[in-house]
């Protein structure tokens, strides 16, 4: 790593997921081991195979104000949230305009914002349609709603790469700061896509798990016995800062974000590369960014979404180029894939981990599937060693997009 | 029937408020929307679409840039 090279940090944290409405609950929820993953109730829920979802454990419209729930998609809702929570746990930073940016995505955008305008049109005609329909449905409306409420001038991006959106803005907020554009950014990503035509789409490609009868044991990554992802909703989104603009004004930092690794598969639309090749790709990349070697990585939280063709390819990929001495973690067997947002709140779950010293363990892990030989956590969280330790967070999305993160402690 | 001023008005304070967050206490006959309320175009059609179903009356756009204070919508739905 180029000693001049602009340091990046973490100086705050924020999201709302299926396990609490807050970083803090959703935290100590993954230690002890919970499951956001329930039954549904709505009523479309027979028309789909799979009846169960981790729903956001907080409602966006306990929270927001009236006039907000009525101008925001549900994604928006959450990214906002998770977006205030982050900058008052940053401490609001005081930062001129012109040196502030935001990148937030969403994999889908307002997709229950569009079906239902539809429906709506169809029945009562345009005249009758919200004026905000277009900001609501559009992927880059929750960073455009965050950076009017900061005053973000520097630059407000969104990038879209289905469940790797949330890692990709994170390494796109880390390069615009290093490039100088930008002292402080807001990053991460939001997903709100518990829909039935969502649902019976993932279905459609049998991509979901269809364990109806044990809804809280259906995300059981690396188990032999998956049967495909849960889906889940809500937001994490972080506040990156150079070091030394949160030096100066004295910030409590949770450790560096140390760089980024992308790479894409070029082989299926929606299936990963049986290889791994495009995953060893990221993970060697992003080692190079950070300057960190195979043996400073203490912990992976790994994409992994028991889904039957992902979750040994990665375990291998990591194995072959970090080592098999990480402590490796999947919170998606608690939290669900919450898509866009799943790179968002994992990059906090890991950073959380560096902070604290301690991964929470993989639930639903029976039955161990071959191939996989990395270190895996579970039954109980563990402790990480002190020192000087370096963590990935590892996000992959249709398309063939694979992003690795990586972060420090101080 | 015609509805008076003060239903008129009461209504619309409950719309706005649903649809700004101000409180239908400040939606007084004198108030402008842009000046006083800080009420956006956006938020405008919003609120003409929400007083068409309330009142039975259409807002057609053409009249809608006219409608500038509380009082000029009182007006236009009475008549």
């Amino acid at each position: 790593m180029s000693s001049d090279r602009i340091r990046v940090v973490v100086t705050g944290l924020g999201a709302t997921t299926p396990l609490g409405g807050d970083v803090a609950s959703s935290w100590s929820a993954l230690l002890a081991g919970r499951s956001g993953v329930a039954t549904l109730t709505e009523d479309w829920i027979d028309s789909v195979p799979v009846r169960f979802a981790a729903r956001a454990a907080v409602e966006p419209g306990e929270v927001l104000p009236r006039p907000e729930v009525r101008r925001l998609d549900r994604a928006e809702q959450f990214a906002l949230i998770a977006a205030r929570e982050a900058w008052a746990d940053a401490g609001s930073p005081k930062v001129a305009s012109d040196r502030l940016g935001v990148v937030v995505g969403s994999g889908i955008g307002g997709i229950t914002t569009i079906l239902e305008a539809y429906d709506n049109f169809r029945e009562k005609g345009w005249k009758r349609l919200s004026p905000y329909i277009v900001p609501m449905l559009m992927p880059n409306g929750s960073a455009g709603w965050i950076g009017i409420e900061l005053g973000a001038t520097a630059g407000v991006h969104a990038t879209v790469s289905a469940c790797a959106t949330g890692a990709e803005s994170i390494g796109y907020a880390i390069q615009m700061i290093r490039s100088g554009r930008a002292d402080v950014v807001v990053a991460g990503g939001t997903e709100a896509a518990i829909h039935p035509l969502n649902v019976a789409s993932f279905a459609a490609m049998r991509a979901m798990s269809t364990r109806n009868d044990e809804p809280e044991r259906a995300s059981r990554p690396w188990d032999r016995t998956r049967d495909g992802f849960v889906l889940g909703e809500g937001a994490g989104i972080i506040v990156l800062e150079s070091e030394e603009h949160a030096r100066a004004r004295g910030a409590r930092v949770y450790g560096v974000a140390a760089g980024v690794g992308y790479s894409a598969d070029a082989h299926h639309i929606a299936q990963p590369d049986p290889t791994g090749a495009g995953i060893s790709s990221a993970t060697r990349h992003v080692l190079e960014d950070s300057g960190l070697t195979g043996a400073d990585i203490k912990h992976v939280n790994a994409h992994a979404t028991s889904t039957p063709a992902g979750d040994v390819v990665e375990a291998i990929a990591i194995q072959e180029i970090i080592g098999d001495h990480p402590l490796v973690t999947a919170t998606k067997s608690m939290t669900g894939h919450l898509l866009g947002g799943a790179g968002g709140i994992e990059s906090i779950f890991t950073i959380k981990a560096l902070y604290d010293r301690l991964v929470p363990a993989t639930v639903n892990l029976e039955d161990l599937d071959d191939g996989v030989e990395v270190d895996i956590v579970r039954g109980e969280p563990r402790a990480l060693p002190g020192g000087q330790i370096a963590a990935i967070n590892n996000s992959f999305g249709f398309g063939g997009h694979n992003v690795a993160v990586a972060f420090a402690s101080i | 029937m015609a509805l008076t001023e003060q239903e008129i008005l009461a209504g619309l304070g409950k719309i706005v408020n649903e649809i700004t967050g101000i409180p239908a206490a400040e939606v007084t006959p004198e108030k402008n929307f842009v000046d006083d309320l800080d009420i956006d175009s956006l938020s405008m059609v919003e609120i003409a679409v929400a007083a068409q179903d309330e009142f039975g009356v259409e807002i057609p756009d053409d009249q809608l840039k006219h409608l500038k204070t509380v009082k000029d919508v009182i007006n236009f739905i009475q008549n």
